[in-house]
């Protein structure tokens, strides 16, 4: 199992144009209340599980750990994740720099959205959007954005 | 990853995106990107070593002070390695049984030793748990052996029992060794040195050319395999 021959399977799928680039001034990062996005299909063991092509997201509280992996796809190490949930969700390290004063603050609530999929349609124009308001009435200022 | 910077963007959120592949994270262009050569699986590159990911997040947190669209590189790479996980496999203990159903008895302890560690973050359980994986693997012995898969009891769709029961052994792997393995390292011993694995290529390669459809057999393994 080679890392590189995954990566070259998965390097030429298409991904959406986006004719203008947004782009968002935060605030001070000492400031600023900062979440983290996922594509990593993880969720509690009490939510949903994903479904293949699933669309949507889950909403992930911060100050649980019990996070799983829902990810459909084979095609990345797990044990990585398994052993240390930074490794995808670096909450610990957002709560460190929070107690340090670095950031403002961590958010409460994080996203989980499904990746490895081919027709973005919907998580650009539904569920995308609904997260972002979602974060938005939040307070949330910067996010960082972590794939699987 | 990238698509969802830019929507995120948009509604008045600042974003940086971390990606694992070059040419995705080119191709897609997100607003503030920081292409870090680690495994798949690794976005912050180094389990375990929190270091490491607080010098991931500094360089992502320093583009927030770029005034226009960037792309940067992380300055270090972590590769998967060459390293071959020597997990102890158990002993057979019951000649009678499948060598793979010997096998997930053994490893039982090692896998429940590993979840109270670290926890099921791997998630086995979600169509099939830790009791039922013993079930599994007979519904795949059926399978190896040309029975239609839809009539073997598998006891879900095959890429989830598939992950699922991987995620077992690797949990199990993880209850074994010493240290936490190198990227993939896992994956590796599983399908090449565990009868479970062997069993469960067996099974797919079956219903391949049995002339099921791909999508039920492919991602029941990564697929270089």
């Amino acid at each position: 199992m080679a890392d590189r021959q995954v990566k070259e399977m998965a390097e030429d799928v298409e991904a959406p144009v986006f004719e203008t680039v947004a782009f968002t001034t935060p605030p001070k990062l000492s400031e600023a209340n900062v979440a983290i996005v996922t594509s990593a299909s993880l969720h509690h063991a009490d939510q949903d599980d994903f479904a293949p092509n699933d669309t949507g997201f889950r909403v992930l509280d911060g100050k649980r750990r019990d996070y799983q992996t829902g990810h459909w796809s084979p095609n990345f190490d797990s044990i990585g994740f398994a052993s240390d949930i930074n490794t995808i969700i670096p909450l610990d390290r957002l709560d460190e720099l929070a107690s340090q004063g670095t950031i403002g603050k961590v958010s409460e609530s994080h996203l989980s959205y499904a990746g490895n999929q081919f027709d973005l349609t919907a998580i650009r124009m539904d569920s995308g959007p609904a997260g972002a308001t979602l974060l938005k009435k939040q307070g949330v200022d910067v996010v960082i954005l972590t794939p699987v | 990853m990238s698509t969802l910077a830019h929507v995120f963007e948009a509604h008045g959120i600042a974003t940086v995106a971390l990606g694992s592949i070059r040419k995705q994270i080119e191709r897609a262009a997100p607003p503030r990107g920081l292409w870090c050569d680690f495994p798949l699986g690794r976005p912050l590159g180094k389990p375990g070593d929190p270091a490491f990911q607080h010098r991931v997040l500094e360089h992502a947190f320093r583009l927030l002070q770029a005034e226009g669209p960037v792309l940067e590189e992380f300055e270090e790479a972590v590769t998967d390695g060459a390293e071959l996980l020597t997990c102890p496999l158990p002993p057979r203990s019951n000649a009678d049984l499948h060598p793979a159903i010997d096998e997930v008895r053994g490893l039982r302890p090692a896998y429940e030793r590993a979840v109270q560690q670290f926890g099921n973050h791997a998630a086995t359980g979600r169509v099939v748990d830790a009791d039922g994986v013993e079930d599994a693997l007979l519904s795949l012995i059926l399978v190896a052996d040309r029975t239609p898969w839809k009539e073997a009891g598998i006891p879900g769709i095959p890429a989830r029992v598939a992950q699922d029961i991987r995620g077992y052994y690797e949990m199990a792997a993880l209850g074994l060794s010493d240290h936490i393995p190198a990227a993939w390292s896992g994956t590796r011993w599983f399908f090449d040195s565990t009868e479970g694995g062997k069993l469960l290529l067996e099974a797919r390669s079956a219903m391949r050319e049995a002339g099921e459809k791909q999508p039920i057999w492919f991602y029941m393994a990564p697929g270089d395999r």
